[in-house]
């Protein structure tokens, strides 16, 4: 497969008023990637990311995702990503059935092969059982495991997972980086926001962000060498010491 | 389209499974349509009375029990002075008190002019001004009677008299829940409407779902259609509900006229109604909010619809703000529909009028939906 660049972005910058959340960011993201976004809490990894999705205008700056431009033409940017938030963004009230049924009905998929896929992903996700119960019924380990493969449910070119394992037990967490690490096998770049510093490990690429600036952009094992750490924690906090926003 | 039928299956899935909304939906209007017309009832009954008879004589007491059979008022007492039955109005026992003078049968024997004297307890100024305007009228009968008694047979031929027949139209036995009951129907329906469709979008604000549909290539329309059908389904339902089991079976009220004309105004109020409650949503963030601005709307809108006050003795400004009223308009077209029987001609304007709040309202609504901040 040839990599292609699917998101990248020139000088993009957020302001609300006075404050510039996220401050002229640039960078590429390639095709098949594990992108990680790391940075402090309040540091504009979640502005940056609602302005890659298109739920967010960009104040200034260019970005181009999956080939479509953030500012014209977000709609056709939307068709072609998925989205996981920090917020749980199933429905609790449906079933794990019902919850499938609808994102893929709403990304164009027919009634048939949304059947079929489902069954297949139920099985996958071993939640044969539970397929027919409420999701509010779910552990919540197995809810995000869910939200994720709903959210790539429809093949999209590139997948957002804004801190995807916030409050999930380590075993969980391990097994939900199997599933990322399937999608990326499958060609679907995944760009994700994190705390744990392990988690940054798993990635390809990883970017620092501080007070809005992309501090640092690269593989884990030359952020590492590049700041003389022996792993990430140590790199996040000789970058994110220097924070002046509240931490 | 497909996309839509999506959204449509979800949303009815979630409304059936929520018992609480459900259960809302069957109750609700049987309730409020048992209760609301039986109590909130404007004939004024049970007027406190306090009656000080200086007299003691026939005529007061004929005067006295020719009020109590009226039936309208309730003796809270006899006292011996005025300052007795002021006492009890101050302390809330009586609304009214007559005073009969000492000389009030020799006077009247004698061709003199009688006098009484009526206080009146202004705190509940519709009950004691009603109280005193029945009073007035059963003194004027006594009046008539005892001249017609006491007036020599041939002059009393002479005097002239007007007498006053009265002929209800439209709701002949003045039977009061005939006027209510069409007016809580439509509470009924704009409660759905702008209620609970607001606080169901603002609910997926508040979960934060409604992230997960924006990102989504759902179109605005499509977002915003998925949450009207099934509130529209829900209002006319309730509208059946409470027109064929609650005011047909326990009121015996049957529209006089077109049930198809009222059920077409009927779909577009509701577009209307929902817009509103569109308009609420996109302000929101959380069912809280939602709930308080709906409810700060919903008393103006009830209160100024004509409803419970006619709007043709309300100041020229509240005028204008029961003509910006969508409630207003419904009541009047169900009033003139269901106790009048008037036809489309009769309603022309009404429906001019409903169709652009429908527009107007939805129009703010779409236009400040926002899928990107």
């Amino acid at each position: 497969m040839e990599t292609k660049t699917v998101i990248s972005t020139e000088n993009l910058t957020k302001r609300f008023g006075d404050f510039t959340a996220v401050n002229e960011i640039t960078f590429d993201v390639k095709s098949g990637e594990i992108f990680g976004f790391l940075g402090a809490n309040g540091a504009g990894k979640t502005t940056a990311m609602r302005m890659l999705c298109g739920l967010s205008n960009p104040t200034s700056g260019k970005a181009n995702i999956a080939g479509f431009d953030v500012y014209r033409q977000t709609e056709k940017i939307k068709r072609n990503i998925g989205y996981m938030s920090q917020k749980f963004s199933l429905y609790e009230d449906l079933t794990i059935l019902e919850n499938i049924r609808f994102y893929g009905g709403i990304y164009g998929m027919d009634r048939k092969s949304i059947k079929a896929k489902s069954v297949e992903l139920v099985e996958q996700l071993g939640l044969k059982e539970e397929a027919t119960k409420l999701v509010r019924s779910l552990p919540l380990g197995w809810k995000q495991k869910l939200a994720f493969s709903v959210a790539i449910f429809h093949e999209p070119k590139i997948v957002f997972l804004d801190e995807p394992t916030g409050g999930v037990d380590p075993v969980t967490r391990r097994q939900f980086w199997d599933l990322i690490y399937a999608a990326a096998e499958r060609g679907i770049t995944v760009f994700v926001t994190t705390h744990y510093m392990d988690e940054a490990e798993y990635c390809n690429r990883i970017s620092m962000m501080v007070d809005g600036y992309i501090k640092a952009l690269d593989s884990p094992a030359n952020l590492k060498k590049q700041f003389g750490a022996s792993n990430m924690d140590e790199v996040f906090y000789q970058l994110a010491r220097g924070a002046k926003r509240n931490l | 389209m497909k996309t839509l039928f999506f959204l449509l299956q979800k949303e009815f899935t979630q409304i059936f499974r929520d018992t609480v909304i459900l259960r809302m939906i069957m109750a609700v209007p049987v309730v409020q349509l048992l209760i609301l017309p039986l109590a909130a009832d404007y004939e004024i009954k049970n007027i406190n009375i306090t009656v000080i008879d200086h007299d003691h004589s026939f005529f007061s007491r004929d005067l006295t029990s020719r009020i109590m059979a009226s039936g309208y008022f309730r003796l809270s007492g006899f006292g011996q002075s005025f300052n007795e039955g002021f006492a009890q109005m101050e302390t809330d026992k009586t609304d009214l008190v007559l005073e009969i003078p000492p000389s009030f049968e020799k006077d009247l024997v004698n061709g003199e002019k009688g006098k009484l004297f009526i206080a009146v307890n202004a705190i509940n100024g519709t009950k004691a001004n009603i109280g005193a305007v029945y009073l007035n009228r059963i003194i004027a009968q006594f009046n008539q009677n005892i001249r017609a008694e006491m007036a020599p047979a041939p002059k009393m031929a002479a005097l002239p008299t007007i007498e006053i027949t009265n002929l209800n139209w439209f709701n002949k036995y003045l039977d009061y829940p005939h006027f209510m009951v069409p007016g809580i129907l439509v509470l009924l329906v704009t409660m759905v409407g702008a209620l609970m469709c607001s606080l169901n979008i603002v609910k997926e604000k508040e979960i934060g779902t409604i992230e997960q549909i924006n990102v989504t290539p759902i179109r605005k329309h499509h977002f915003i259609l998925g949450k009207l059908i099934p509130f529209w389904v829900i209002g006319m339902f309730v509208f059946s509900v409470g027109l064929f089991l609650i005011a047909r079976l326990v009121y015996g009220i049957v529209p006089q006229g077109s049930i198809l004309l009222l059920y077409g105004f009927l779909s577009i109020y509701l577009v209307a109604v929902m817009g509103v409650g569109l308009i609420i949503s996109t302000y929101a963030n959380t069912q809280q909010q939602a709930m308080s601005l709906a409810f700060f709307f919903l008393m103006i809108f009830i209160l100024m619809s004509g409803l419970f006050t006619p709007i043709d003795s309300m100041p020229e400004w509240a005028k204008w703000i029961a003509r910006f009223n969508p409630v207003t308009w419904f009541i009047e077209v169900m009033r003139m529909i269901v106790l009048k029987g008037s036809g489309f001609h009769h309603i022309r304007l009404h429906f001019l009028v409903i169709t652009g709040f429908a527009i107007f309202f939805n129009a703010w609504a779409i236009l400040n939906y926002k899928k990107t901040s």
